[in-house]
């Protein structure tokens, strides 16, 4: 703004096309990436509710009825997998905070020369694919890969003894996966609390505990909510861990979206469940932002 | 770099170490908390490196049968997997150029200009960055499909500019996630602009044209480059939007990977894996000592 309207008046008096230009540069810069966006993300939304209340089949094309059918099928055929991308969504959101909490106030108030590399190490698993990653719990997982195979060998575990493909290898991947996500936002969050308020806090009798409970993790907030959101969002919407690590009772909402638009073709019931999936997300974002009294912070 | 530099030297609290055992306790126990939770996250990118060496026998690198260095002598030997390799590396890159120039431009706008429904563009902003994959995936692939089966989307598009499905559309997605996270980036490199240096330049007789190019780009560069480098690793890895946009006879790195685990785990696989990871620390390393080097 300061150069637009600040240096406008001096170098352009009056009116003329040179003003105009000035006047539009803002609009003219915004257009080509906004209309990129209004054409492949909203138009593409607003196309997929009106699938969403369309029947027909993939062959004989789609009929916009603004039937509820897809919504009933989503609700009555599906109940487990929206209840697994619920849960399993939730557990893996509250164990990364739990594990990446402290590993992000360790880095933060602790790190010393040892901050740089430990960050490092936390957005090392992005230098790999995300499907490699997940193909490596795969094989550590395994009835008789490095974890369990020894465990067996000792008999310390029953020989029929599986991780893979059971609901806690699944919500395992899901916090692998997303707990860099986690812990960046919170050591940002952490990182910026100026220490002499923890001093502070303690000059004037506070616990350690109390200090740390009445200062430094409200101060923190912000990236407990950022991180709640960057890990939930995904962690909900993912079907990769599900397919890979679990087993056909443990399908995620994902998993029935992804197979219904490329296996089956009924595009009304996936476009339902997708809908379903955002609206859902919306609607915890936006009570979790109210609880933590931080709305102002997503603006 | 300077920014880590001066939060080094801030003085860590707590560090002396406690007389009374149970604050030793909790002095060490964060440190090996810690450490127990970094070996977490770097354990599946051992067992990847490690299986790059692996004699597997059969179809599937699951279980250690000895070393050999077969998979790094043929890292490419593997039906698909060179063209893979290659359409993600064209995707990633064109995506990159065109998210990156087109989020630079929004993002100048958005912090350097006042202008009628900032809130609504800075929401536009951040939608796709709260959507999950897949709905983005799915909603572009109904559009795709309208475009031609549907009105009034088939008159509109010409025939075979978006379906079938190929190269195109999967440029079209990775362009349209990428854009919002580079103007995160950049607008995060701007917001701490000082502006006084363009005016400078201006009052010695620059017009716009050469400060933006001679000031204000070279002092921005910074923050595009890594909004680059960051929508190039979104877009090379990423899998769920790609899936659902490639359609059946265009593979990415990631698609090649994910059909073909079904079937076989060839070592290769891994050897791909521990190149680019070590690929990537490299570059980091090398960056990291360049830019201490001028310091």
């Amino acid at each position: 703004m300061a150069v637009a309207a600040g240096a406008a008046p001096r170098r352009a008096p009056g009116g003329g096309w040179r003003h105009r230009l000035r006047r539009a540069t803002p609009y003219l810069l915004l257009a080509p990436g906004i209309l990129w966006l209004l054409i492949f993300f909203i138009v593409p939304s607003i196309q997929m509710f009106l699938t969403s209340v369309s029947t027909g089949s993939i062959d004989n094309g789609f009929k916009l009825t603004f039937s509820s059918k897809a919504y009933e099928t989503a609700f009555t055929k599906f109940p487990r997998q929206l209840t697994n991308s619920l849960v399993y969504g939730g557990i893996a959101t509250v164990l990364t905070f739990l594990i990446g909490f402290p590993v992000a106030y360790t880095i933060a108030f602790r790190g010393g020369r040892y901050k740089n590399i430990l960050l490092f190490l936390v957005i090392a698993p992005f230098f790999t694919s995300f499907l490699i990653r997940t193909i490596s719990w795969k094989i550590l997982l395994n009835d008789t890969g490095p974890v369990l195979g020894p465990l067996k060998d000792l008999h310390l575990v029953a020989p029929d003894f599986g991780l893979l493909f059971t609901p806690l290898a699944v919500v395992a991947g899901i916090t692998y996966n997303f707990l860099p996500f986690m812990i960046l936002p919170l050591y940002v969050a952490l990182e910026k609390i100026d220490p002499r308020l923890i001093e502070a806090a303690n000059d004037l009798y506070a616990s350690h505990w109390g200090a740390f409970r009445r200062v430094t993790f409200p101060l923190a907030l912000p990236g407990v909510f950022a991180g709640s959101i960057l890990t939930f969002i995904p962690a909900l919407g993912d079907w990769v861990n599900a397919e890979l690590l679990g087993n056909t009772q443990t399908k995620m909402i994902g998993n029935v979206i992804q197979d219904r638009f490329i296996s089956q073709g009924d595009y009304p019931t996936a476009a339902a469940l997708s809908f379903i999936l955002m609206a859902g997300i919306l609607v915890t974002v936006s009570l979790y932002g109210r609880f933590l009294g931080t709305e102002q912070l997503t603006g | 770099m300077t920014a880590t530099t001066t939060t080094l030297e801030r003085p860590a609290i707590a560090t002396r170490a406690p007389r009374r055992p149970g604050r030793a306790i909790a002095h060490y126990a964060l440190p090996a908390f810690t450490f127990v939770a970094v070996c977490y996250l770097l354990l599946p990118i051992a067992v990847m490196i490690v299986f790059s060496f692996n004699d597997y026998q059969g179809k599937f690198n699951f279980a250690w049968h000895g070393f050999t260095l077969n998979g790094w002598l043929h890292p490419f030997d593997w039906q698909g997997l060179p063209q893979a390799i290659r359409t993600s590396l064209f995707i990633a890159v064109v995506s990159t150029i065109a998210a990156t120039i087109l989020g630079t431009l929004i993002g100048l706008a958005l912090t350097r200009y006042q202008f009628r429904g900032r809130g609504a563009i800075n929401g536009l902003i951040f939608l796709p960055m709260a959507t999950p994959e897949i709905v983005m995936g799915a909603s572009l692939l109904t559009l795709f499909v309208a475009s031609a089966t549907q009105p009034p989307f088939n008159s509109i598009v010409p025939r075979g500019w978006l379906y079938p499905l190929g190269v195109q559309t999967i440029l079209i997605a990775h362009i349209m996630f990428n854009i919002s996270y580079v103007v995160v980036t950049v607008k995060a490199r701007l917001a701490g602009f000082d502006r006084r240096l363009e005016e400078a330049a201006m009052d010695l007789g620059a017009n716009e044209w050469s400060t933006f190019w001679r000031v204000t780009f070279p002092l921005i560069l910074p923050g595009i480059v890594a909004a680059a480098l960051l929508a190039f690793s979104l877009s090379i890895d990423d899998f769920i939007i790609t899936n659902l946009v490639s359609g059946a006879t265009t593979n990415t790195f990631p698609i090649w990977v994910y059909g073909i685990q079904k079937n076989a785990l060839p070592v290769q696989i891994n050897v791909i894996g521990s190149i680019v990871f070590l690929g990537a620390v490299a570059f980091v390393a090398i960056s990291n000592i360049i830019s201490a080097r001028r310091r």
